[in-house]
């Protein structure tokens, strides 16, 4: 075990596959200077231009051209910087990267991951904050890959780079300094296994990406009040476990499932009606969804702080599904 | 025309036969859908088949090839079976994709054929990616894209060109201009000096041709791709040639003059070839007998195409991704 951030261990997950294959390569703006966020920091110095490759402003070509190098038989890691960019290039991803397998009769392979750093972080904004992983989950022929834990961005993203299908790989920015212990040697967390971070009997929280972290403040205070929580990290929404989930909730009975993206169509959705239709008549209380209101991230910071949803909103949401108020 | 005294017959022949197969294959395919066989849109290239003869006809089998909507002529160009294309495009089993793409994702990767794609310019740089990944694996094989004019007023343009020229990658442009982008002319949506200009101001040399002079795009296409195979980065041909059906096989292309379209098809590409192998002495029979061979082959393929079973349902969940399971009712 070493303590390692989670920046650090994106880094260290590209650095390992880089050695192990050497048709592995990322390209991506700002690359050679250690990426936006300094995620590829040192990389350039031991893999050379070729390999970290800088790219123009042209998120289109970046994923266009990743597309066709995955396509030759190489694995390119794209960064795309902001998940808000990757907007830029959605036919490239959704159109192209996602569909060649299949309407091309399985004549080929798009192993490619595009990273899309996603989430709320310190005002930037309606353009640099959203949580869009809802988007891909409906998006047949894509992976999206959620972590929220160092240990599981190195796991995971090493598991993505091994993938023969493309994968959205959303990491988190509030996130980036977050320390934890990540597991030595070639650590691999595979695709569509939950993570249970806390067991508990009388209520199932779902949830993922930085919210996993919100809602385990949540849970710490509910346990001071005598509710025991089961909280799940979905870590990967597709393919996504439902079998952990609908075994825990079987047992407690109670399901929330709380994101910090916009709460409408979310993911959380799919969650929720998935254990509905599988479990309806044994809950002891209806499902609960909360993620953000339908309006936009905003730069102040009291009208940024009216979107998220806070340990304290979960909290009181547990309490009333547990019919104490 | 570039016939010159030089001229190499053999060759030429060859153009000859394969602008035939084209036509037949297309020809062919039109009345499928009238017999409503053929089930979704087709693009023909009818009028157009001197570009796909003479710029496929500088490509290896290693060498990679991307194109249009408007893609059998480049695809049969670069060696793919017409029996499995016609199966593709009656959606059956034993076509090239399975029958999972039809006309619009026709595709052959076991010839280097990387798709015909459904989106007007998507492939300009998903094959600038794959001379990326040439290079990175230090092959000695080019990319070719053929795209249409209407792509060039799209962003992909604009970035894959600028992609090739930044990272100086080994491939070869080809904008063939049938003047039409879908039903309206190009130019009055097209500001500035066109592809070539566009193109040159990437720092990309471009070459511009009469696209229904097969000759002409046989040799600026071996200019331009002797070039880029001595290490010379990307190039670009700008051919101008002419749709003589609508954009599908369902339209009547009712927007232009019978008139336009009568002198137009005085020009046409294979009718030139065969005045030129005439004038050097093949015999009228035997270039018969390639209009009538293609015909036969496509025929042939046609028939068997018919005969042949739709894939399965199931095939609705094969291929879609490794990573979970596609059904609605999986658990």
């Amino acid at each position: 075990m070493a303590i390692v951030s989670y920046l650090e261990a994106g880094r260290d997950a590209l650095a390992e596959e880089m050695r192990r294959d050497p048709l592995v390569w990322a390209v991506g703006e700002d690359l050679g200077r250690g990426g936006v966020f300094g995620q590829y920091k040192g990389l350039v110095e031991e893999f050379g231009p070729e390999r970290i490759s800088d790219a123009p402003i042209s998120e289109a070509a970046i994923l266009g051209a990743a597309v066709g190098a995955a396509m030759m038989g190489t694995r390119p890691v794209v960064e795309m910087r902001f998940s808000d960019f990757a907007l830029c290039a959605m036919d490239e991803l959704v159109n192209q990267a996602a569909k060649a397998r299949f309407m091309f009769g399985g004549q080929t392979r798009v192993p490619l991951v595009v990273r899309e750093p996603i989430g709320m972080w310190r005002s930037s904004a309606a353009q640099h904050s959203q949580s869009l992983e809802a988007w891909y989950a409906h998006v047949p022929g894509l992976v999206v890959v959620c972590p929220s834990t160092p240990a599981d961005t190195k796991g995971l993203l090493k598991t993505a780079i091994r993938s023969d299908d493309p994968v959205v790989f959303m990491e988190h920015k509030n996130l980036w300094g977050l320390a934890g212990d990540v597991p030595d040697g070639d650590h691999l967390v595979p695709f569509g296994e939950a993570r249970i971070v806390r067991p508990g009997r009388d209520l199932t929280i779902v949830s993922w990406s930085a919210q996993v972290h919100v809602a385990a403040e949540a849970a710490g205070a509910l346990a001071a009040q005598g509710i025991e929580v089961e909280l799940i990290d979905l870590r990967t929404l597709w393919p996504w476990d439902k079998t952990r989930v609908l075994a825990s909730v079987a047992k407690t009975g109670r399901l929330l499932v709380t994101h910090e993206a916009v709460a409408v169509a979310g993911f959380g959705a799919e969650v929720a009606a998935t254990v509905a239709e599988q479990l309806g008549p044994r809950l002891k209380a209806p499902v609960r969804r909360l993620g953000a209101p339908r309006t936009l991230i905003a730069y102040a910071p009291p009208v940024e702080n009216a979107v998220r949803v806070s340990a304290s909103a979960i909290a009181d949401a547990a309490c009333a599904m547990m019919g104490r108020h | 025309m570039t016939a010159g005294s030089n001229l190499d017959r053999d060759r030429l022949r060859t153009h000859h036969r394969l602008m035939w197969r084209i036509r037949a294959f297309e020809e062919q395919a039109l009345r499928g859908l009238d017999d409503k066989v053929v089930l979704g849109a087709i693009h023909p290239s009818i009028g157009q088949e001197a570009v796909a003869a003479g710029v496929t006809s500088h490509l290896t089998r290693q060498d990679v090839l991307l194109s249009t909507h408007r893609g059998h002529g480049h695809t049969l160009g670069k060696g793919a079976d017409s029996g499995a294309m016609m199966r593709e495009l009656l959606g059956r089993e034993g076509g090239n994709c399975g029958g999972k793409g039809g006309s619009m994702h026709i595709a052959d990767f076991s010839v280097g054929m990387l798709g015909a794609n459904g989106v007007v310019a998507a492939n300009i740089v998903i094959a600038a990616g794959a001379a990326h990944a040439i290079r990175l694996k230090r092959e000695p094989h080019l990319v070719c894209c053929i795209f249409g004019d209407g792509a060039i007023n799209r962003g992909p343009f604009l970035e894959g060109l600028n992609w090739a020229a930044v990272f100086h990658l080994p491939v070869l442009f080809v904008c063939e201009d049938n003047g039409f982008a879908a039903t309206t002319r190009s130019r009055t949506m097209t500001a500035g000096g066109g592809a070539s200009v566009r193109a040159r101001s990437f720092g990309i040399p471009a070459v511009e041709v009469d696209g229904n002079d097969v000759l002409a795009v046989d040799t600026a296409t071996a200019e331009l791709t002797a070039a880029i195979r001595a290490g010379g980065g990307p190039r670009f041909l700008h051919a101008h040639t002419y749709r003589l059906t609508g954009h599908t096989g369902a339209d009547p292309a009712a927007y232009r003059p019978a008139d336009e379209v009568a002198a137009r098809r005085q020009e046409e590409p294979i009718g030139r070839a065969a005045e030129l192998l005439r004038d050097a002495g093949v015999p009228a029979e035997a270039l018969s007998a390639d209009a009538d061979d293609a015909v036969a082959e496509m025929r042939a393929a046609y028939r068997a195409a018919c005969a042949a079973p739709f894939p399965s349902a199931g095939e609705a969940f094969t291929d879609v991704q490794d990573a979970g399971d596609p059904r609605v009712e999986a658990f």
